[in-house]
């Protein structure tokens, strides 16, 4: 598990040094006023779809020797209302779930409110998840 | 420069990207596992209170490395942004400064305006809004979407996944909107 540790600690390292974690940031995307956060998720995405194109082609396994079999979506009409929520939410705080974390430890205390209010998000779908629409 | 002061700066754009695109193998190669980071918040549910919620009861140990992950972000936040903390305030856009002085925001020195989000802000309307209203949309808007900016822009994206793409165009169109017509009236409350 210490991997997966590691790996977390990576991904808030660059989470924080780009800057995607600043609600400045964030507002700017939102104005179309910087093209900073696009160029990031562009490039991730770009650099995601080449690396699971190589490990498909070349049958890359897993440090374990299994098969990498990354996970497919299905369609399901939260993508769409759920979506559109998170949308709001994240134009609000500034911040997605990676984020909230990432604040917190560099020492943004108040996020802890926001990230406990987010945990009570998840757990209020959970309540009410047979009475939506998916 | 001094090697300090190198590592303070903030990372553009085309390094950061493929770093954070590289997670998506990264993860994949340890172990089969998806990117993916608002999961783990339906986890520390299951582990703290399952109470009764089919939603719930499952057998979260079997993810439990997502709560790794994310104990790792939290730590990884801690030596970018604490101990190789960016002295220099951040460079945005003029105009966003223009406009949100026009709100009271203030300037920005820090990664968040640190007008709007302090402790004394959460007892107030404003504030409430901003960090409790804004913190639950993201945990239900996520968990009903099926993932966040990672598990689909970044993960099912990657994957080419289209619901992935819708998700990724809903929470754009959620945040456009949020950003241009409802916040500017919450900023002036």
């Amino acid at each position: 598990m210490i991997k997966y540790f590691l790996s977390g600690v990576l991904f808030g390292v660059i989470l924080v040094k780009s800057e995607v974690v600043s609600w400045w940031r964030i507002q700017e995307m939102f104005r179309l006023e910087s093209f900073h956060m696009y160029g990031v998720i562009g490039s991730a995405v770009v650099t995601g779809i080449l690396s699971i194109w190589i490990i498909k082609k070349f049958r890359i396994r897993t440090w374990g020797g299994e098969p990498i079999v990354p996970k497919t979506v299905p369609f399901q009409k939260g993508q769409i209302f759920g979506g559109l929520l998170f949308g709001f939410g994240w134009a609000i705080t500034g911040a997605c779930p990676g984020p909230l974390f990432a604040l917190i430890g560099a020492g943004f205390d108040v996020i802890v409110v926001t990230l406990l209010s987010a945990v009570a998000g998840t757990y209020v779908y959970g309540l009410l998840r047979e009475k939506l629409p998916h | 420069m001094s090697m300090i002061q190198w590592m303070q700066r903030p990372w553009p754009w085309y390094v950061a990207g493929p770093l954070i695109g590289l997670t998506v193998p990264l993860l994949l190669v340890m172990g089969n596992k998806n990117l993916g980071v608002s999961s783990s918040l339906r986890q520390l549910c299951a582990a703290c209170l399952p109470a009764k919620v089919p939603f719930f009861q499952y057998d979260w140990k079997k993810e439990v490395w997502q709560l790794f992950f994310v104990a790792g972000i939290l730590a990884g936040g801690f030596i970018a942004g604490v101990l190789l903390q960016n002295p220099r305030p951040i460079q945005v856009n003029p105009r966003l400064i223009e406009e949100m002085k026009g709100y009271g925001v203030g300037e920005p020195f820090d990664v968040l305006p640190n007008s709007l989000f302090n402790w004394k802000m959460v007892f107030t309307l404003k504030g409430f809004i901003m960090m409790v209203v804004g913190g639950f949309l993201v945990g239900f808007g996520t968990r009903w979407a099926g993932g966040c900016t990672s598990g689909h822009s970044i993960m099912g994206l990657s994957n080419l996944q289209w619901p992935s793409l819708v998700a990724t165009i809903c929470f754009m169109a959620g945040g456009f909107f949020m950003a241009n017509v409802v916040l500017p009236v919450i900023l002036k409350i």
